[in-house]
């Protein structure tokens, strides 16, 4: 067993566990015991694979960026999850889960969403089950990410709107939570980050685990070695991270970095550097590290990329802080942006601002000749377009 | 800790509030209306950002109470003569977090300080109380108040009222607060199951007790039952003082 994992009683550390109220323990506690062995049974993992397969389009690209390569003197590669269906990773979960409900026989579906992303993803799925869906999403976000919401509703999804607290992903994710609490028995509640109470972080970490998987695969191919120099990945709740880390875990000479968004800079009052600002707390079901006030009230995070507007980590990111394993970093608003527009007229490749969070760190390293980079290049930058052309002037 | 006690045939009304709404210095002053108009309990909920178990009326008193500087700290400050003011049992109730920077052996001194009997923490879970705090709750002499669900399993009731004491908080249905209450067919089986179970703690019911026939038909199954949400919206109107006792009375009829 890794040290990195979660372990019996759903902890990574000090981190995670099932903070959740009583009403909330029957959904919980039967996903909990049943997670694992329905995961592992022959007939779900071959379904999974399939819809990964004709479905989302995988496996993704490794794709060896000639020209960022040559900027920063070392082997970069990308991991491609912008090419999979709806234009991100957050669908590997969404497949996964969806097919558990299913078998858990749930017949109504719930999510949070913040820029859209997961909603999209979420409601894709449900489409394609014939199950009802039902989307809460903090209203100033609704507003934010018009076509977002279009396609979810073209999808049959109902886009409920979060009107409580600050009206973002947090207070949509509180909705969520609250539906859940009412509709004990025939809902499933499709969490779109490692975070949540147990067994959320380590199940959706696992639905998201294909990204490392088949980079190992990939990179042996490509290079004779499976195992990278330096592994990259932007942070949010931490899912495209987690995905990306998941087979390195134990392999230690391999680093892994991952970049949280620091809005307007770490010291602005407008920033989500969880792990550079925040204090160890609870939200939303799990013990990690939050950005609170003294009194432990939850701090609202800015950042321009609506999916990293989250004032927590999921726990296994909290641990792997903690412990060192891992790196966490920041990067502003501004580096985020040029990353997006240097990957584009380097490469061809819109990225969304997410994972041009993580590209920005680039150029804050140093690398050997021979250096094998990977990049989670977590989603595409269609969903942004807006925004670049507001920063910069288009 | 001993149990709330009642009279032979007494119907024991609890109401819950939001300390800090709808004035920062309100707490106190409503605290002791409510005990002279014939409360037999209270539950004085301390304000959190994100209070999942919360429908829109406890939300708004919770987001209220924050934006006029409610916080655990003003609160004790403000229940500091609470034991010469108030002579009915007083529980807090709130969320883990606020608890957790304030520090849980801090906190729980705290109350026995002030005098508080318990406390209910919706998203402590079980677990992690007996693993890390229940020594440090016995030591305070406070008890823990754990919530039950028409979903929660025999077995766990059981362990439950193993760990609780002055009472165990029993919803009516699973539902966040400011639900109404239904006694149907389900949940009538439902208290009739955790009454055949002969617990050791009293029982009161909670979540969509909103008025006398509510309160009487709770009541009519469990020893006490809690109001929240009915009363909280009380507090919205600019006479809320002078209307405590008629609400009081009117439940209690
Ligand atoms: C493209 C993309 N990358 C990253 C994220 C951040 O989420 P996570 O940290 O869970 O990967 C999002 C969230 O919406 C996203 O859409």
């Amino acid at each position: 067993m890794s040290k990195y994992q979660v372990n019996e009683k759903g902890y990574y550390g000090n981190f995670g566990g099932a903070y959740i109220p009583e009403m909330l323990y029957p959904n919980v506690e039967e996903l909990r015991q049943q997670y694992l062995s329905i995961i592992e049974e022959p007939e779900f993992q071959a379904a999974y694979n399939q819809l990964l397969r004709d479905y989302v389009g995988r496996p993704s690209p490794l794709y060896l960026a000639p020209r960022l390569s040559e900027r920063y003197g070392a082997n970069i590669f990308l991991k491609r999850e912008d090419l999979n269906h709806t234009g991100a990773h957050k669908i590997n979960n969404t497949i996964g889960q969806i097919l558990l409900a299913e078998r858990l026989g749930k017949k109504r579906i719930i999510a949070e969403t913040g820029a859209g992303q997961h909603g999209v993803a979420t409601a894709t799925v449900c489409a394609l089950k014939g199950l009802e869906c039902i989307v809460y999403m903090g209203a100033i976000d609704i507003e934010r990410q018009a076509p977002n919401v279009a396609r979810m509703k073209m999808m049959g999804a109902k886009v409920v709107a979060a009107t409580s607290g600050s009206q973002t992903l947090k207070d949509a994710t509180n909705e969520a939570l609250r539906d859940w609490i009412n509709n004990p028995l025939d809902t499933h509640y499709i969490i779109g980050s490692v975070v949540g109470p147990h067994p959320y972080p380590d199940m959706v970490a696992r639905f998201q685990s294909i990204i490392s998987e088949e980079t190992k695969r990939q990179l042996l191919e490509k290079t004779g070695t499976d195992s990278p120099d330096y592994v990259l990945a932007c942070v949010g709740g931490g899912s495209n991270a987690a995905g990306m880390f998941y087979h390195f875990l134990d392999d230690e000479q391999v680093a892994l970095i991952a970049i949280e968004a620091a809005g307007h800079g770490v010291d602005s009052g407008e920033t989500a550097a969880t792990t550079a600002l925040g204090k160890e707390g609870v939200l939303h079901g799990s013990r990690s590290i939050l950005m609170q006030t003294a009194d432990g009230q939850v701090v609202e995070p800015y950042s321009i990329s609506a999916g990293l507007d989250y004032p927590g980590i999921g726990p296994q990111h909290a641990w792997l802080f903690k412990s060192g394993r891992g790196k966490y970093v920041s990067i502003t608003d501004d580096e985020a942006m040029q990353a997006g527009l240097r990957l584009t007229q380097l490469e061809g490749i819109i990225p969304a601002i997410e994972s041009a969070h993580a590209l920005a760190y680039l150029e804050k390293m140093t690398f050997k000749k021979s250096d094998n980079v990977v990049v989670c290049l977590s989603g595409r930058g269609d969903k942004d377009l807006d925004n670049y052309m507001k920063y910069f002037d288009l | 800790m001993e149990n709330i006690q009642k009279k032979e045939g007494q119907r024991l009304l609890s109401i819950y509030y939001t300390a800090g709404y709808p004035t920062l210095d309100s707490t106190l002053p409503i605290a002791k209306e409510l005990a002279n108009a014939g409360a037999d309990f209270l539950e004085i909920g301390f304000p959190y950002s994100d209070p999942v178990a919360d429908g829109p009326v406890i939300q708004h008193s919770s987001e209220q109470a924050l934006i006029n500087g409610m916080c655990v700290e003003k609160l004790f400050e403000q229940l500091k003569d609470l034991r010469q003011e108030v002579k009915i049992p007083v529980f807090l109730m709130g969320y883990f977090n606020p608890v957790l920077q304030y520090g849980v052996q801090r906190f729980c001194e705290a109350c026995k300080a002030v005098g508080v009997q318990g406390v209910i923490i919706p998203d402590l879970p079980i677990s992690e109380y007996e693993d890390l705090y229940a020594d440090i709750f016995k030591a305070n002499n406070l008890s823990n108040i754990f919530i039950v669900t028409p979903q929660t399993s025999e077995d766990r009731i059981l362990k439950i009222d193993k760990l609780s004491t002055s009472f165990i908080y029993l919803l009516s249905s699973n539902s966040v607060t400011g639900s109404t209450l239904e006694v149907g067919e389900s949940t009538a089986a439902y208290f009739q199951r955790i009454q055949d179970m002969n617990l050791k703690n009293p029982l009161v019911i909670g979540f969509g007790i909103a008025t006398k026939e509510t309160f009487d038909k709770a009541t009519d199954i469990a020893d006490g039952a809690i109001i929240g949400t009915a009363f909280v919206r009380q507090l919205a109107s600019p006479n809320y003082m002078e209307r405590i006792k008629d609400f009081i009375e009117e439940i209690k009829g």
